[in-house]
């Protein structure tokens, strides 16, 4: 008798190398989970195009194509319009790319390929900068972060600006169906990844994925951190179906930013007052979010 | 064009073990286990397997039914997220140097 919440089957081999903690490999793995043997991954170049090692190494037990940064959207389109030529229609085409390649780099690629209502996944780990190439700050990277651009010395210049927001860029188009999910709560990414198989069109998910080497987090409170993240609202799981907000997790405890903060050496330079400061943006968009689920499923009753 | 073929990885990385990257080795205490696989759950790497019940001696009749979690040493780099996340803390993480006395 087992004792899982989550699908057995294993599509990720060990032997990668991704870092100690890796949050990135918790999302490829919970993906891969969700959707099955019948899928086809594309990687742009992020920590995902190193983690399966040297060629000719593989990790992964389906078909991976790698491609150049800014191009992925392209590429899903690209193959998923060769296999319906082909007339395979069961197979689920992904996109999997980091924040970078996704909400800098990749940005046009996939609007466009959301826009033309391409029958594919799209899934945006997101571990807050570029890792992979040594911690610079990406349009992702949180507002108050320590990266090896936004550095902390004499001249105190940490990120200053938001995070993006992917998810509203993604509803804006008009999108069938995007959420947020997290690595500390697996059953709720698995659960919108089945969601968005019985739905043609475009998928987007972002996923948060710590990074404990470019965080200054402790590998072993990779998931823990993630999961304050969820539990202080600074990234909290909803979804967007056809223009509805649902969110799909409230959070239980009182956490504080603060809370979420102190086990990241990134954050350890700000303030009391610079963490008021974020502390008061998070809870406005908190406020909104929850506003916005009010408004978008009572439009839809008068429809 | 055959002298440009296209490179296609089929090498299985787990050829690659490893398990030497690791520091400090979880070490599951099978008498406080209550098999919830949690830790299973999270394992980034995948290094935790699950095997029959019987395999290890368990802490009552009930959870003796339940298939254990059992660490593949040769692929474990020993972040410690299974110890973190472990419910009833029967994970842990001992300095791999120790083991070696």
């Amino acid at each position: 008798m087992k004792n899982l919440t989550i699908p057995e089957e294993e599509y990720m081999l060990p032997g990668h190398t991704a870092c100690l903690g890796c949050g990135a490999t918790l999302a490829m793995r919970y993906a891969l989970k969700a959707l099955g043997k019948n899928t086809i991954i594309t990687i742009p170049a992020c920590c995902w195009a190193v983690i399966p090692g040297v060629y000719p190494s593989r990790a992964l037990e389906v078909p991976l194509l790698y491609t150049a940064f800014e191009v992925t959207g392209a590429a899903v389109s690209g193959i998923r319009e060769a296999l319906s030529a082909k007339g395979i229609e069961d197979v689920n085409v992904v996109g999997f790319a980091g924040d970078g390649g996704t909400a800098d780099i990749g940005i046009q690629s996939l609007s466009g390929a959301v826009e033309r209502g391409e029958d594919i996944f799209y899934i945006m780990y997101d571990n807050e900068a570029y890792m992979n190439t040594g911690i610079q700050r990406s349009s992702s990277t949180p507002k108050g972060a320590w990266t090896t651009t936004t550095q902390v010395g004499k001249i105190r210049d940490w990120k200053k600006e938001k995070k993006k927001n992917m998810v509203e860029i993604m509803a804006a188009h008009g999108i069938p169906y995007t959420a947020t999910a997290s690595i500390a709560f697996p059953e709720d990414f698995i659960k919108k990844l089945e969601k968005g198989k019985k739905i043609k069109g475009p998928k987007f998910y972002q996923v948060f994925s710590t990074c404990p080497t470019g965080w200054l987090v402790s590998p072993n409170k990779s998931v823990e951190v993630a999961r304050l993240a969820v539990e202080s609202k600074i990234f909290p799981l909803y979804e967007v179906e056809n223009g509805v907000y649902n969110i799909t997790y409230m959070p239980k405890k009182e956490v504080k930013v603060k809370d979420y903060f102190a086990l990241q050496g990134r954050f350890r330079h700000l303030t009391e007052d610079e963490i008021r400061e974020i502390q008061n943006d998070v809870d406005e968009a908190w406020r909104i979010l929850v506003e916005k689920e009010k408004w978008s499923k009572s439009l839809m009753k008068v429809q | 064009m055959n002298d440009f073929p296209t490179p296609i990885a089929t090498v299985p990385s787990t050829g690659n073990k490893t398990g030497g990257w690791r520091t400090f080795r979880p070490v599951i205490l099978y008498d406080k286990c209550i098999r919830c696989m949690i830790c299973w759950k999270f394992c980034p790497e995948p290094a935790i397997k699950i095997v029959s019940a019987e395999k290890y001696t368990a802490k009552n009749a009930a959870i003796g039914k339940l298939d254990a979690p059992e660490i593949d040493y040769d692929y474990c780099k020993g972040c410690g997220i299974c110890a973190n996340e472990c419910p009833v803390k029967c994970i842990e993480m001992v300095f791999e140097e120790k083991l070696e006395e």
